[in-house]
């Protein structure tokens, strides 16, 4: 049949199994939209491009499935750059389709142009500039299997508006031809078994459950490997909900801003298996000083992530899944009781020290937490911003849901909770998803709140609010003689805010509110926000220093221990 | 330490964009970078000299391996291999220098290729060695214009290693 290439567009996308695109109409698509009604996937109008990224992403990330975000050319265009970042760091399967000038107004400086694929380069997996129609149907085809296939990521597919415009007769690929693009996915059987044998040897074995595994779908394989050979997990931010935080040999976030003991447990163990993690550096520190102790077994889908970061002893390239599966039967099953005990000394010792355990009136932002993961059962998608309240997410809401967790893990986008939680409810209408954001990044793209109406989207809001940027206010406060320079922070009343838009907000001042406001949330049929306002100058704990290494960690000072900031032992 | 690394890729429009902007955007430093079509239609050829050490270099193998339109990528820098630049010097020579100078060429087994009349131009292929002392020796004549292509390699041999991918395992 012929078609022309708008309609190629959405009958290829229709193949793909794509049922919603986020997006804003503009002149360069102009023909996409027109064509759009006639196939049955729905358009969900952001109210910024950037948003429309986001959203993609949180949708690819509740789902697993290829999230599709569309804009016109120029500013668009460059208006998905912070988006197609965002998911690039953090490996999620969005296609990003973008309207381009005709091809004859390519590289004339035409009114809405802009080389968005030479943008992009950097920051998407693979791009493409098509100018002519025929090209299409391959292209299609290749961006999602690219996307969706391997390490996940971003493809970008830039299409002049005279390519969709013209007809040609349509045919969809049946498959990908890629000579340079050939994913391993399945592990080296030697490297396995030598894996297995490092493992059964150890003493103390620990090991680092990253974003790879949630991305592979191995939380059972994970979590067989765990209890066969009693092996103690520290999940990255990311690989949150990989096994569930309630486990007993789940030992929750590492790194900067980790438990205490998990990172204790990191630099005494004997033996580090990291699955789908990249050794970021918020979780290592420097380099030099990370599990001293330790030989490392690298697992992860992409090779150049093997040694990039950290000398690795053995590495296995391939899909977590494929190579657990792979590595359970080889590995004995035993107990480590001596380890265990001792890094559930640690533990307890942390607990014991938690500010929840605190006899406190004033209203903590790590209450507001613990309370919506009571009121959840924990079996909300929890969609965090960037900040104070994404460590205090991360730290007291106990994850066990796959896919439970979304956030902005390695560029770090703020304002990405909104729009992407916006996603994710598209993509899991019966589940409930929660936003935890601050004051700070919920005023970066506020405006979406509309889309959330428009679209009738039952997302349950949780401003942490403080009147600062917390987290840069934090550094200043311990690192930078106290001068808040540029953190300070003027919100309007967010409640009121919500009311303009036609959704039910609240505001809560103190702590006895928070239990019924969060209830009265959940009861609401539809949205609903809560401004908290909390204490202004709380801060993360614990916290590695700057170039510290994570072994030494900055902790709570104790309320007896006056002028205490190191020795004192808190969460 | 210095490698020379052979890459094959698809011959799509902004391959060389990509290639370049990846060195770029990792911090890896490139000596010299030569390009042009491979024996296979539709595949490109590129020689990549770059300085680091074996980790930086299999970093930088590994992200040419990603880059899509890369099909092959080979470290042949241990390979026993034919490394060849070639240069085009325009040298001043009028006089008695003119003889002097197409005798070094002759040693050197350069050609001269244009003749002016107060310069000459020489064409030599070799080594980055051998093409460095030939322009050390024509320097007091004065240099007026000099292009060196870079390097280009091909392993010795019946068998072409870089039609295997040396990266595919990963490591």
């Amino acid at each position: 049949m012929k078609l022309t290439g708008a309609h190629i567009v959405w009958e290829s996308l229709v193949r793909e199994g794509v049922e919603v695109v986020f997006g804003i109409c503009g002149g360069a698509v102009i023909h996409l939209h027109h064509a759009l009604p006639e196939y049955p996937i729905r358009h969900v109008l952001m109210r910024h491009e950037q948003a429309a990224a986001h959203a993609a992403d949180g949708y690819a990330r509740a789902t697993g499935k290829v999230g599709v975000c569309m804009a016109t050319s120029g500013p668009g265009a460059t208006n998905l750059v912070t988006g197609l970042a965002t998911a690039h760091m953090d490996s999620s399967p969005v296609v990003a389709i973008t309207g381009q000038v005709s091809s004859a107004l390519i590289g004339k400086d035409a009114f809405q142009e802009v080389d968005i694929t030479g943008i992009t380069l950097p920051i998407t997996k693979h791009n493409y500039l098509v100018t002519e129609v025929e090209a299409l149907p391959t292209v299609i085809k290749e961006a999602f299997h690219i996307a969706r296939s391997g390490r996940p990521g971003p493809v970008l597919i830039d299409i002049a508006k005279d390519a969709q415009a013209a007809g040609v007769e349509y045919e969809y690929p049946q498959e990908v031809n890629l000579p340079g693009y050939r994913p391993i996915l399945i592990g080296d059987q030697r490297q396995i078994k030598q894996a297995a044998r490092l493992i059964n040897e150890a003493q103390r074995p620990l090991i680092i459950a990253g974003h790879g595994v949630m991305l592979a779908g191995a939380e059972t394989e994970l979590r067989e490997l765990v209890e066969k050979a009693q092996i103690p997990v520290v999940n990255t931010l990311l690989g949150l909900s990989t096994i569930p935080e309630t486990h007993p040999l789940c030992l929750g976030m590492g790194g900067m801003h980790g438990e205490a003991y998990a990172n204790k447990a990191l630099q005494e163990a004997d033996l580090i298996v990291n699955i789908g993690g990249r050794f970021d550096d918020r979780l290592t520190g420097p380099v030099s000083t990370f599990v001293p102790e330790a030989k490392i077994i690298h697992i992860d889908v992409d090779p150049a992530e093997i040694g990039k970061n950290v000398r690795v002893d053995l590495p296995i390239v391939g899909d977590a899944k494929n190579v657990l599966q792979d590595l359970v039967p080889l590995v004995e099953p035993t107990s480590h009781p001596d380890w265990t005990s001792k890094i559930n000394e640690w533990r307890a010792e942390s607990a014991e020290r938690d500010i929840l355990e605190q006899e406190t009136d004033a209203l903590i932002p790590q209450y507001v937490v613990r309370h919506i993961w009571h009121a959840t059962g924990g079996n909300a998608i929890m969609v965090s911003d960037v900040g104070q309240n994404q460590m205090w997410e991360a730290q007291y809401f106990l994850h066990h849901k796959p896919r439970g967790l979304l956030s902005s893990g390695g560029l770090g986008t703020m304002g990405f909770a909104l729009p992407a939680a916006i996603g994710a409810q598209m993509g899991k209408p019966e589940e409930i998803v929660w936003v935890t954001v601050g004051d700070g990044g919920f005023q970066m793209n506020i405006q979406e709140l509309a889309t959330v109406v428009q679209e009738k989207l039952p997302l349950k809001m949780a401003i942490l609010n403080n009147g600062f940027l917390g987290m840069v206010r934090q550094w200043q406060q311990l690192f930078f003689e106290g001068r808040y320079s540029g953190t300070p922070l003027l919100g309007p009343d967010f409640a009121k805010v919500a009311e303009a838009y036609g959704i039910p907000g609240f505001t809560v001042r103190e702590k006895s509110q928070v239990i019924p406001a969060i209830e009265q949330a959940l009861a609401t049929d539809g949205p609903a926000l809560i401004n908290f306002i909390v204490e202004q100058e709380e801060n993360v704990y614990p916290m590695v220093a700057p170039g510290g290494s994570i072994g030494n960690m900055l902790r709570r000072p104790q309320p007896e221990g006056v002028g205490e900031q190191k020795g004192g032992d808190s969460k | 330490m210095r490698h020379t690394l052979v890459a094959l890729m698809e011959d799509k429009p902004g391959v060389l964009n990509r290639i370049s902007s990846l060195f770029r955007r990792r911090n890896f430093n490139i000596e010299s970078l030569t390009v042009g079509h491979s024996e296979t239609p539709g595949i490109s050829r590129m020689t990549i000299v770059s300085e680091g050490d074996r980790a930086i270099i299999e970093q930088v193998e590994k992200q040419l391996y990603k880059l899509v339109n890369v099909t092959k990528v080979t470290d042949v820098t241990d390979e026993p291999a034919v490394i060849r630049e070639l240069a085009l010097i325009k040298v001043t020579a009028s006089g008695a220098a003119r003889s002097e100078i197409t005798g070094l060429a002759d040693i050197f087994r350069a050609k001269v290729v244009d003749v002016a009349p107060d310069s000459l131009t020489v064409e030599i292929t070799g080594t980055e060695d051998k093409v460095d002392s030939l322009l050390g020796l024509l320097h007091p004549f004065g240099i007026r214009e000099l292009v060196r292509t870079g390097r280009v390699a091909m392993v010795r041999g019946s068998n072409g290693r870089t039609t295997q991918s040396t990266n595919s395992k990963g490591l």
